[in-house]
């Protein structure tokens, strides 16, 4: 349609890679879901802050964002950790419209710090390989997405090891599937809800680390990928970990379609569009999985 | 409703119709009309997310449609602006209707509603954003004729005075929802939605009215705040800053109460200006404060603070 293949391939190719990094996102958003059963609307303003964290370590210290990625990861776990459990485990008291709200008014307390401290400016990082690419076929990649794409299947992989292989993965498993049945053999839910949020929080800062390279920091810059995330998690089924990764592989796929073919600025409305769509037109998957 | 019942809101109306005759400072008047098109906003939602327990996350899609249609039918087709307002309600309350209907017959509650419905008002802030009627990103601007016909006014405080009593017309309106049977059944779907189904409550046409009625009334306060500042984007109209607006000044000020969103929108205002005033302008910090006091509010329900002083002085 208009394009020449090559293009086409390039744009799909493209989409893929940050699609994973989108679904690096989403994997933090869906792994709350599957374990406290709410949905967290503070995940973009946590990815902002992370964004910014990550800025600040190369812009103040001349830290590399893929240096720094582990050493945030160990930070925001810390964050979300005691976010978890000193803010929305007792503000919320155990209401979803609560959650909601609290979530929420977390959210506009971080993004606006954001504001207060780094004013609007879109700052970004001056890094030797941000407009690298490498050739791949006919298709030229951008160098900082391959590496995000390859670190987001390393952080998949060591996730499932995670919650497969060592007693703490056991547990969560066991708080997300009875939450009484866990408490009951002596299982402290309260901390492994804190320990899962903490988790979630350490993935968006290792997206935060990948995602600078490439993008722009702002203090809303957060509300756009949450949207995206909050689609794929919609999409790949509330909860689930694959789901979330093969949910960003095709929602990064479309987002770069419909940016070739409608252009910059109507190019998030396919995103929306099959957000609304799926929501509507599959309601009964959806609250089968939460219930 | 008897007499009894209005009188609280006939002394707002008799309070509000007096500012003007007292403060002459534009900043303060424009600090009160802005104050009560939040609430005007806000109260709409209180309709559907108050009484009726479905929280909306995107008001912003029916404040964006009443506060653009009102301006683009006197913009690009020279409509009077007082028809042209009464379009955008009306328009309003037609896309809060298609949205419930998607919404709800879909059987979309609690966090899923909430997505859904932001996930709307962003579709219209992207189409608004890059659409010609509404004007793209270089936003529309109404002429600037002020002329009581034109639905703009010379001076400030009369405009106060139309803001002032749209708000009490919303809250005799909320006030009569309140002892009317839809308000009964309303609170019914929302404290147990099975159980009123069960009573034989059509769950879905309650809600369906719930959120046209709703829809209006938010559509209502954009169409003012088209008229009284004059100028849209598709940031301002639909914006994420009104949903969260239209949400907070409820859940502040007493969610399913009829004064709820004027009390919420009043004291969420003037903490903002307070906390202007001490921290000098830095931005995002007054939305700092109006992030605390919404987790604040939600973990000390101010319906339970009498209890909590009571246990306190013991």
């Amino acid at each position: 349609m208009g394009f020449p293949p090559e293009i086409i391939l390039e744009a799909v190719l493209n989409g893929l890679l940050t699609g994973a990094v989108y679904g690096l996102v989403a994997l933090g958003l869906t792994l709350v879901y599957g374990v406290l059963h709410i949905i967290n609307f503070a995940h973009g303003a946590l990815l902002t802050a992370a964004m910014y964290a990550a800025y600040v370590a190369r812009a103040s210290f001349g830290v590399d964002p893929y240096v720094a990625a582990l050493p945030l990861a160990a930070l925001f776990f810390g964050v979300g950790y005691l976010v978890q459990r000193l803010v929305i485990g007792p503000a919320s008291r155990g209401k979803d419209e609560n959650i909601l709200l609290v979530t929420l008014g977390l959210s506009i307390i971080i993004e606006n710090l954001m504001l207060a401290v780094f004013r609007s400016d879109t700052r970004s990082i001056d890094v030797p390989y941000a407009m690298e690419v490498i050739e791949f076929g006919p298709a030229l990649l951008s160098y900082p997405r391959v590496i995000g794409f390859g670190a987001t299947i390393l952080v998949g992989i060591a996730l499932f090891v995670l919650m497969r292989f060592t007693a703490t993965g056991k547990a969560i498993r066991a708080v997300a599937k009875e939450r009484t049945g866990a408490a009951l053999v002596g299982i402290d839910v309260a901390h492994i809800y804190a320990v899962t949020f903490g988790i979630g929080t350490a993935c968006l800062a290792i997206s935060a680390a990948l995602l600078l390279p490439s993008f722009y920091v702002s203090p809303r810059v957060g509300n756009a990928f949450v949207l995206v995330a909050f689609t794929i998690v919609v999409l790949g089924g509330m909860g689930s970990v694959v789901g979330a990764l093969v949910g960003g592989l095709v929602i990064g796929v479309v987002e770069s379609l419909s940016g070739l073919y409608l252009g910059e600025s109507l190019g998030q409305i396919g995103i929306f569009l099959i957000f609304i769509l799926v929501l509507l037109v599959r309601p009964t998957g959806l609250f089968g999985a939460r219930a | 409703m008897t007499g009894r019942d209005l009188l609280p809101i006939a002394a707002f109306a008799l309070i509000a119709a007096c500012v003007p005759l007292f403060v002459t400072s534009n900043v303060v008047l424009n600090f009160l009309v802005f104050t009560l098109i939040i609430a005007l906003a806000a109260q709409g939602w209180n309709l559907l997310g108050g009484y009726g327990g479905q929280y909306s996350f995107g008001h912003a899609a029916f404040f964006g449609t009443g506060a653009y249609l009102t301006a683009i039918l006197q913009v690009r087709f020279g409509m009077n602006a007082y028809p042209a307002f009464a379009a955008g309600i009306a328009l309003a309350a037609l896309v809060g209707l298609a949205i419930g209907f998607m919404a709800f017959r879909s059987g979309l509650r609690g966090s899923y509603f909430a997505l859904v419905t932001l996930a709307f008002a962003e579709v219209f802030r992207v189409l608004a954003n890059a659409s010609e009627v509404t004007g793209g990103a270089a936003g529309i601007l109404i002429r600037l004729r002020a002329d009581p016909l034109n639905f703009q006014f010379a001076e400030r405080g009369t405009f106060l005075w139309v803001a002032a009593a749209l708000v009490t017309l919303a809250l005799v309106a909320t006030l009569a929802l309140e002892r009317s049977r839809l308000g009964a059944q309303l609170v019914a779907v929302r404290e147990n939605e099975a159980a009123a189904q069960a009573l034989g409550v059509d769950v879905l046409a309650v809600k369906l009215r719930a959120i046209v009625l709703s829809a209006g009334m938010t559509g209502a306060a954009g169409g003012l705040y088209a008229q009284y500042f004059l100028y849209l984007d598709a940031q301002i109209a639909y914006g994420t800053w009104i949903s969260v607006e239209a949400l907070l000044a409820p859940i502040v000020g007493g969610a399913g109460t009829v004064f709820g969103p004027v009390l919420g929108a009043v004291i969420l205002h003037g903490l903002a200006e307070a906390t202007k005033t001490i921290a000098g302008r830095i931005p995002g910090i007054d939305l700092v404060v109006f992030g605390i006091v919404l987790i604040l509010v939600v973990r000390f329900p101010p319906r339970d603070i009498p209890g909590l002083l009571k246990r306190w002085r013991r």
